[in-house]
């Protein structure tokens, strides 16, 4: 009996997860579908069955160069994830390894930071960008794309770190490791899958960021954010063009996710069960 | 062999000592169909000019609002030539935000633009703006469906035999909706509609003396009006629908009249997106017998903010985008139906235009009768037809937009509605200092 209520409980998680899943992924199913219709055919409603016309791919193109769009997004989720973890591996090791009374409050203040709007901080920053002249500048996207990103890295790498034990870099010490050693060769290898699913989901962050990436820009580093928005008509019918277009620019990110979605699954639950 | 290489060498280096002096341009723009083909046509501009190249940033229409707004106001220089309305112009450069266009060019002939489009991008005789395409609001219709009511459209309508018209149709033919109007919130949706229409009805947002004026009858009857014929005879969720989303129902056939943009015609008679293509006819916007009628005046047009540093090449750009050269550029491309309406005389008295867009005369006429500068019956201390040309207003005219949007939707009352209006508006006037 209890056999069996467990057979049914797990049957109807599995429904309620498929079901879960379906509709989370379901705006992006009918983004990929409505693509495939013509712009009248877009607007008139509800509809899961696209013509299959490729107009919209072939106007998307014509009006704009994806892959410049493509390999500024490419830099600067990149980029900004290769800064990001420089600069949380070193700060999480010493919050996980060596926390003092404060730690606890410096990871809070830090989490604390992604709940302000941006908008409330848009004037000052691009007061400095224009003077530092960073407007417009791969540079100054990926440091702007890595200080947004960078409490959920400190604090994906932190969680991760908490779980090694510390005797092990103890151990190293007593043979004479330095600090970057201990951090380098012995901590990083160690926590390889951590990093490897906290670079994945920055990436991934990075790559969907619009806020900034959209008013940052004019041409020189806009990536495929910009790229979507341009898409979007006052007067005139666009929902399958701009359709197109998001589903040029999610395409690489959502096979990226696809094929690392062990690492990224584990990253995300690290944790979670003790 | 030597002297060709020589003469070889001597090109690539003129080539590229030329190339390191040619200037670059920075042009924000919306995607509009007009503008996506004034950017498939810039090789005619950098043949010309070779010394100029262009980089176009296209935008949705909000964003680009403000990022040319942020832009401007801190002198960020990210743009060399901006798309604004009729709204930014006399804003903006009150603000000495712009250049005036007084270099234009000796062919450019200026006197050629419609006055009243003129009107709306000047500011004490100069002109900040050069119009790319202008346009009013007219009503657009089914002749068939008219002709099977057995009713005559007058080329300039009431208000209230369009509401008969309206409601007769829609009972004649339950499939399709009598009028499709604006109703999605927004200072440049629905608001554009029913400022636009309270005109007709003798309404003003605001007195001589800035108090405003939403508790007035004029407000109430227009409101009343709008939402009673949207109730009896447009379509289901009309408070959600905008200009695209009223576009794809006509073209469908299930709008027997719609007021909207001019340049909406040359949507819903293009046979290739349109069903009815070849069944509209247009007539004036409405009125009441009050002197003024319940249409708009708009042009998105090209300007320049002051902070450029390539002030000669982006007004060459400018002439070049919005000259008579240009309409012919595109007629011999593309056909005299896709030239951008609304902004020359000349292009109204070309045979060849005449034939080619039947609703030409009409959208001229239309047009000419919107005054930015006497948009009311009452007097009024502002500027602007569908819109009040003050900073304040983008915030309070979506604020407006919204209540009016829920009195269609049937969540508020009419009352309710203008009551809240005129707090927001007694508000917003007050933190601006217009009024104590």
């Amino acid at each position: 009996m209890a056999r069996a209520v467990t057979t049914q409980h797990k049957a109807v998680a599995t429904i309620a997860a498929w079901v879960v899943a379906f509709l989370i992924f379901f705006p992006i199913l009918y983004t990929i579908i409505t693509s495939f219709k013509s712009e009248t055919e877009a607007i008139a409603g509800f509809n899961l069955i696209p013509s299959g016309t490729l107009e919209s791919y072939v106007e998307v193109q014509a009006q704009s160069n994806y892959f410049k769009f493509f390999l500024n997004s490419v830099i600067l989720s990149v980029g900004s994830t290769i800064l990001a973890l420089a600069v949380a591996i070193p700060a999480a090791w010493s919050m996980a390894f060596s926390p003092t009374r404060r730690t606890k409050d410096i990871l809070m203040w830090m989490l604390s930071t992604k709940m302000m709007p941006a908008v409330a901080v848009l004037f000052p920053i691009y007061l400095i960008f224009r003077d530092t002249g960073l407007l417009d500048s791969r540079i100054g996207l990926t440091i702007m794309l890595m200080l947004i990103n960078l409490p959920i890295v400190v604090w994906m790498l932190y969680t991760y770190f908490r779980e090694i034990p510390g005797e092990i870099l103890e151990a190293a010490r007593m043979d004479g490791a330095s600090l970057w050693g201990e951090i380098w060769y012995v901590l990083t290898p160690m926590a390889v899958p951590g990093i490897a699913s906290t670079m994945l989901l920055n990436i991934i962050l990075a790559w969907n960021e619009a806020f900034w990436t959209i008013r940052l820009t004019t041409t020189e580093a806009a990536p495929l954010t910009a790229f979507i928005s341009s898409f979007s008509s006052p007067q005139g019918l666009f929902w399958a063009k701009l359709s197109a277009a998001s589903t040029l620019a999610i395409a690489p990110i959502l096979i990226m996710g696809w094929f690392s979605q062990k690492q990224l699954v584990r990253g995300l639950t690290f944790g979670a069960v003790k | 062999m030597k002297l060709k290489t020589l003469v070889l060498s001597l090109c690539s280096a003129s080539a590229l000592a030329f190339a390191a002096h040619a200037e670059t341009i920075t042009i924000a723009t919306v995607n509009n169909g007009d503008m996506i083909r004034m950017q498939k046509l810039t090789d005619d501009f950098t043949t010309k000019n070779p010394d100029i190249e262009l980089n176009w940033v296209t935008l949705e229409e909000n964003v680009l609002r403000e990022r040319v707004t942020t832009d401007i106001a801190t002198k960020g220089g990210q743009y060399d030539v901006m798309t604004i309305g009729t709204y930014e112009v006399p804003i903006w450069a009150k603000q000495q935000w712009l250049l005036p266009l007084d270099n234009l060019g000796a062919d450019y002939d200026a006197a050629d633009i419609i006055p009243a489009i003129a009107g709306g991008l000047s500011v004490d005789g100069k002109l900040y703006a050069a119009p790319f395409y202008g346009e009013s609001s007219f009503i657009m219709y089914r002749k068939d469906l008219f002709e099977k009511s057995g009713l005559t459209m007058p080329d300039a309508p009431t208000w209230d035999f369009v509401a008969e018209a309206a409601r007769k149709i829609k009972a004649d033919n339950p499939d399709v909706n009598g009028i499709c109007l604006r109703g999605k919130a927004g200072w440049g949706e629905n608001m554009a509609f029913l400022t636009a229409m309270s005109n007709s009805f003798g309404a003003r947002w605001f007195d001589e003396n800035w108090k405003p004026q939403f508790d007035q009858p004029e407000w109430k009857n227009t409101l009343q009006f709008y939402v009673d014929l949207m109730k009896d005879a447009g379509p289901s969720g009309a408070s959600s629908n905008g200009f695209n989303e009223n576009l794809a129902l006509f073209q469908q056939g299930k709008c027997g009249m719609w007021i909207d943009a001019t340049v909406a015609a040359s949507f819903v008679s293009n046979p290739k997106d349109s069903t009815v293509a070849d069944k509209v006819a247009y007539a004036l916007a409405p009125d009441t017998g009050l002197g003024k009628r319940g249409n708009w005046l708009w042009a998105w047009s090209l300007a320049i903010p002051a902070g450029t540093q390539k002030a000669d090449a982006a007004q060459k750009f400018v002439s070049w985008a919005t000259s008579k050269a240009y309409l012919d550029l595109v007629a011999s491309k593309e056909g005299w139906a896709n030239v951008p309406p609304g902004t020359r005389t000349s292009l109204y008295n070309n045979p060849e235009y005449q034939k080619a867009a039947p609703f030409a005369k009409m959208t001229l006429d239309s047009i000419n009768s919107a005054d930015p500068t006497k948009p009311t019956v009452k007097p009024v201390p502002y500027v602007g037809v569908q819109f009040v040309a003050i900073p304040e207003f983008q915030g309070l005219g979506t604020t407006v937009g919204q209540l009016f949007s829920a009195a269609l939707a049937g969540q508020s009352s009419v009352d309710d509605a203008l009551k809240q209006a005129q707090d927001a508006a007694t508000a917003a006037m007050t933190e601006g200092g217009y009024i104590q």
